[in-house]
């Protein structure tokens, strides 16, 4: 069982203090459900009429949007401590919610909730949460996450973040957000394009390609500091940074001698060394959670497909067969499987594939799907999909059984990738 | 199947505590100095711009003559090159325009051109960089073997990054499946 601590809000004030918030509205759509999901209610907190935000709200919404939850409505009963719980009035309920939000003199929100079983008549579990008064959302969200972990024995990622490029004619802007797509937060606005963005496996760092210099240039930037450091700016395209899980080291790609080849270097730009060495182009590095391999997409075989060779070099493995071309791999967290962008029959879809029955899923309907990330629990896949011509966020349950599309209201979102748990 | 729309209005969470614009730090690693070009490139200046207007003295200034890159009707003007589908080779029909510009380059040896490779989109971005860097330097190689010096052309990729056309058909990339011959990207 994951432990909890509140000093990872020290991160979250850094994190969310790093750069320029932007306003931004968008309608989430969920289709899909999980094979057993389970029944909750989520009673609104006494108190929290007087914030900014409901929590109560953030925290359904959270909920629902697993797919896992079928959150039942309390329908005007309003217990907010264990003893005005009445349980036979929450019969086809396993669990609900009940709490408190108090504003300190200080200005800071406490808020004290409990989790109950309404089946078995006990507290699963109850905590206080305490943060600045700007900060509701991520209290609800990290509430969510203590629901989540209670019911399913996963880990919860809705106190994660996300980052991807919003594209807006000429102006790019990387942007970094809660998984939930609120927060925005502008991290680097260019008149040049800028992609293939990639968290530091703790989350304070971003390594990202950008075209500022007319040619593609890799960067690592701190988000505590705002400072950056050009890793990688050799003739022709610089791309596709990958972190390693020590973040000692970063896998990018260069073209300086030629094709497109797979180099490993550190943040700093120091020690380059060239790992892959085919014939074609070797592309989109990404490391196995335990740093020895690396997975990678190439042409070397005819089409796009997906390979994995060990760290130090040696011979490269195809993992893929199946459909049309392959790209743009990642690793599960577990490191026991990939997920990636299928292209067949003029569709992108999204795929994983298992290492050790090496059966390819597809898990999407297909259409202009790319880009495809796990969630740090490993239960969620985000990936930019396209409605009408606009470029947007989604995700896809890991099983393929809930679904989501995430709407926002200006511009192109393109290559997203999901962040870490933030841990000290 | 459930379908559920949840509709919320996202506020201002945060006052402002930073700028965009990150700083560039100075000294970057080892790797990074390799190279930079966009600095020492700056200064050289398009040929058929200068020594037009400014002399005050008597004797006559001889007409510029007329740069053949620009003479209308010439294949000079052509400036792109296109492929079918995941091909870098630069095609029969179009090697004759390559040609005339290795012609042009190599009489021009103060002259220089920047090639730029562009895809379609049916690919990954990071793939279709890689793609469209190897458009540009197989049209380099050709320049090369035409007797142009290795110094007057650079080559860049942009990938899928800069369409031409936006659509999701074949009409689409077919225009964006090129390489791009720029005179005036200094």
């Amino acid at each position: 069982m994951r432990e909890m601590k509140l000093q990872h809000y020290f991160w979250w004030l850094i994190l969310l203090c790093t750069s320029l918030p932007a306003r931004a509205a968008l309608d989430i759509e969920i289709t899909g459900a999980g094979e057993h999901q389970i029944p909750v209610a989520i009673v609104p907190f006494a108190g929290e009429e007087k914030l900014s935000q409901s929590i109560s709200t953030v925290v359904s919404a959270d909920l629902a949007r697993s797919g896992l939850f079928r959150l039942v409505d309390p329908a005007g009963k309003a217990p907010h401590e264990p003893r005005e719980v009445v349980y036979s009035d929450w019969a086809g309920v396993d669990a609900l919610a009940i709490g408190n939000a108090e504003m300190q003199p200080n200005g800071r929100i406490t808020v004290k909730f409990r989790l109950l079983d309404a089946v078995r008549q006990t507290e699963l579990t109850g905590q206080a949460v305490s943060a600045k008064s700007d900060q509701i959302r991520a209290i609800a969200h990290r509430i969510a996450d203590m629901i989540f972990e209670k019911l399913t024995g996963d880990a919860g990622v809705f106190s994660t973040r996300i980052v991807y490029v919003n594209r807006q004619g000429n102006n790019n802007r990387l942007v970094v957000a809660d998984s939930d797509g609120y927060g925005e937060q502008t991290v680097l606005s260019a008149n040049k394009p800028i992609m293939s963005p990639a968290w530091s496996p703790d989350g304070s760092h971003l390594a990202y390609v950008t075209f500022e210099q007319e040619h593609a240039v890799v960067y690592v930037q701190s988000l505590l500091t705002n400072q950056r450091v050009a890793v990688a700016n050799f003739r022709g395209s610089n791309s596709a940074p990958a972190w390693s899980p020590d973040s000692r080291r970063l896998a990018i790609v260069l073209t300086r001698d030629g094709e497109a080849h797979v180099y490993l270097v550190r943040p700093d730009g120091s020690d380059l060394r060239q790992v892959t060495f085919s014939s074609g182009i070797d592309t989109e590095p990404s490391f196995s959670p335990d740093g020895q391999s690396l997975i990678f997409a190439s042409d070397r075989g005819g089409s796009v497909q997906i390979y994995r060779m060990p760290i130090d070099g040696g011979e490269a493995e195809r993992l893929t067969f199946e459909g049309g071309n392959n790209f743009s791999p990642r690793y599960s967290q577990d490191g026991k499987s990939l997920v990636f962008s299928n292209w067949n029959n003029g569709r992108f879809y999204i795929a994983t594939e298992d290492f050790q029955t090496r059966q390819m899923q597809v898990l999407t309907d297909g259409g202009w799907e790319k880009k495809p990330s796990f969630s740090p629990n490993g239960k969620l896949i985000l990936f930019a999909t396209e409605v009408q011509g606009r470029g947007i966020l989604a995700t896809v349950s890991s099983d393929g059984r809930v679904k989501q599309k995430m709407f926002s209201q200006a511009g192109d979102i393109r290559d997203p990738m999901w962040g870490p748990f933030l841990k000290q | 199947m459930k379908k559920l729309i949840i509709s919320l209005l996202l506020v201002n969470l945060l006052a402002a505590c930073a700028s965009q614009q990150p700083k560039d730090m100075v000294g970057a690693g080892k790797g990074a100095a390799d190279v930079d070009t966009s600095k020492s490139v700056k200064a050289a200046e398009p040929v058929a711009a200068t020594s037009a207007a400014n002399s005050t003295v008597t004797a006559p200034t001889p007409a510029a003559p007329v740069d053949p890159l620009n003479a209308s009707n010439s294949i000079l003007l052509k400036r792109s090159v296109y492929y079918p589908f995941d091909v870098s080779v630069v095609q029969d029909a179009d090697k004759p325009i390559v040609e005339a510009h290795a012609k042009y380059l190599s009489e021009h040896a103060n002259r220089k051109v920047r090639l730029e490779g562009n895809c379609d989109e049916r690919g990954s971005d990071e793939y279709n960089l890689a793609l469209g860097q190897r458009r540009a330097d197989g049209v380099k190689k050709l320049l090369l073997v035409g007797g142009v010096k290795d110094s007057q052309v650079e080559t860049v990729s942009y990938g899928e990054e800069k369409p031409k056309a936006t659509g999701h058909d074949e009409a689409s990339w077919a225009q964006n499946r090129r390489t791009d011959l720029n005179y005036n990207a200094w």
